[in-house]
């Protein structure tokens, strides 16, 4: 199975869960079975059919936006990486 | 990589035996040094990640180092922000910053900008520094930063924070890619917790601050591979350090544009959010999220009820609904009995589904709160539920039934229920 890491921002979505395995040989198969067990977290990562333009997907070092995007191809032991955007912060 | 700085100040004897760690290390050296002494460096924020950085620059012997800040000491900050004591408590953060690092460093020159970054005041304020250090605490900054630094050729050297994570990475849009090549938009305002939701490990922006700090030495004496392209995953529980890539978007509204033509914006409408605790307050009844408004009825300021009326009006056995929009983590610390509780995040992510009619109301948490009764929304502060309040009132909430608990819980521990811890 391949693993999601799930970052800290998003993890409400998983019941805290920072790595969820999925099934799939492609990102967006992976994505969709993430979602699937997480329905919560499908309208933060997708925007209909496409990555919203504030998630970041990884796979190792590389964004899958220059590999092929939801279409890239993993390994059943792949893991997977979803960048958040942090600002930080304090009290409000 | 070439050092950012060609100039190369002079070192005084006492100087000399102070850096002496420094100047025996080959790669460092006393031209290295002496490229510190003539270095300037703009820390924007004084807080969690400007506190080591502001120390460990000053101790370093960075000759001219700004400090932007416009926060007053608070005892929450303690737990994190090293730079400031007990004994400074209610000053201003960048004067008792400057306190500690003249203490450090008193041959250091000291600007203290006691004021807001804006998109008025930040191509001034960053002008005359050759780094920029993002010490930020929130989305409107970041942006602001990135764009002002790309459009004066300035490196920015960033770091965030957040429970037990950070990143680091430095964005230099003449050299490579900008924060906006990673980040184009921000998520919808209260999608993304920040450190008073979801809280903060006190020693993480230690970690990053400092490693920040690195970077700034680096940049200026050019040693080493910089952060450049890359960003930095740190996950203190873990103790694991990620490097990714980060590729420069020839497309990057920002970057991928002439410098001279970058505009500054109105970031706060950019993001949906203010950038400061005082633009919440003040614009709590403006439109902060950048939706169309309908009608006169938005803009009316968000009605507030005081702590004690709303103690009187429990008291009294009025049937009210008390909605609590804090995170769950929150309510574990504190609740006032008898409120509904649904985290903002759930909210935002109801109100854009319904907004982008992906979905009707009824259909998601908002199920939960009536549209025909008055509805008191609460946070830990004020600010959150205000946000609650203008998002319920663009998908047609009756402006006048939205009341807001000033002060928030916060104001409820401090009036009516002392035994209430304070957080």
């Amino acid at each position: 199975m391949a693993a999601i890491t799930i970052p800290t921002p998003l993890r409400m979505f998983t019941e805290q869960k920072k790595v969820v395995e999925v099934t799939g040989s492609t990102v967006g198969q992976a994505l969709d079975d993430l979602t699937r067990q997480y329905p919560a977290l499908r309208d933060h990562l997708f925007n209909g059919a496409e990555l919203r333009r504030f998630v970041n997907i990884y796979i190792g070092e590389e964004d899958i936006r220059f590999l092929n995007g939801l279409d890239t191809q993993i390994s059943a032991d792949e893991s997977l990486r979803i960048i958040p955007t942090v600002a930080g912060g304090k009290g409000v | 990589m070439q050092p950012l700085v060609n100039q190369f100040g002079v070192l005084s004897s006492a100087e000399i035996k102070r850096y002496g760690r420094h100047l025996i290390m080959p790669e460092f050296g006393i031209a290295g040094q002496r490229r510190l002494k003539a270095a300037s460096v703009l820390i924007i924020g004084t807080g969690g990640l400007g506190s080591p950085l502001a120390l460990y620059l000053a101790a370093a012997g960075i000759g001219r180092i700004g400090l932007v800040d416009h926060d007053v000491v608070d005892d929450s900050n303690l737990q994190r922000q090293i730079v400031h004591g007990v004994s400074t408590l209610g000053q201003l953060k960048v004067g008792s910053a400057a306190q500690r690092l003249r203490d450090l460093n008193p041959d250091l020159q000291l600007d203290l900008y006691n004021e807001f970054l804006t998109s008025d005041n930040a191509l001034r304020i960053l002008a005359p520094y050759d780094v920029i250090i993002d010490g930020t605490d929130n989305f409107p900054t970041r942006y602001l930063v990135n764009d002002a630094c790309v459009k004066l050729g300035k490196p920015n050297v960033y770091g965030s924070v957040l429970r037990f994570e950070g990143q680091l990475s430095v964005f230099y849009g003449k050299q490579g890619p900008c924060y906006r090549c990673m980040f184009p938009e921000p998520p919808p305002p209260g999608l993304v917790p920040n450190c008073a939701e979801a809280g903060v490990l006190g020693v993480l922006p230690g970690v990053i601050g400092t490693m920040q700090a690195t970077e700034a030495i680096k940049l200026i004496a050019g040693i080493g591979e910089p952060m450049i392209g890359r960003m930095l995953l740190y996950d203190a529980l873990e103790m694991s350090f990620t490097t990714i890539k980060i590729r420069k978007d020839p497309h990057c509204p920002v970057c991928g544009i002439p410098a001279s033509e970058v505009e500054l914006i109105d970031y706060e409408a950019f993001c949906g959010v203010p950038a400061h605790d005082r633009a919440a307050q003040a614009g709590a009844n403006e439109n902060l999220n950048g939706h169309e408004q309908n009608g006169a009825d938005m803009n009316k300021p968000v009605p507030q009820i005081t702590v004690k009326k709303l103690k009187a009006r429990m008291d009294a056995g009025e049937d009210l609904y008390v909605l609590d929009v804090r995170n769950p983590e929150e309510f574990e610390i504190a609740v006032i009995d008898g409120t509904v509780r649904i985290p903002m995040p759930e909210i935002v992510l109801a109100v854009e589904d319904v907004l982008a009619k992906r979905k009707t109301a009824d259909q998601t948490v908002l199920a939960d709160i009536p549209r025909d009764r008055e509805i008191i929304v609460h946070c830990r502060s004020g600010a959150r539920s205000t946000d609650v309040i203008l998002m319920l009132r663009q998908i047609g909430y009756d402006p006048d039934k939205l009341i807001n608990v000033e002060g928030g819980i916060l104001a409820w521990a401090r009036q009516i229920d002392r035994t209430m811890p304070v957080y």
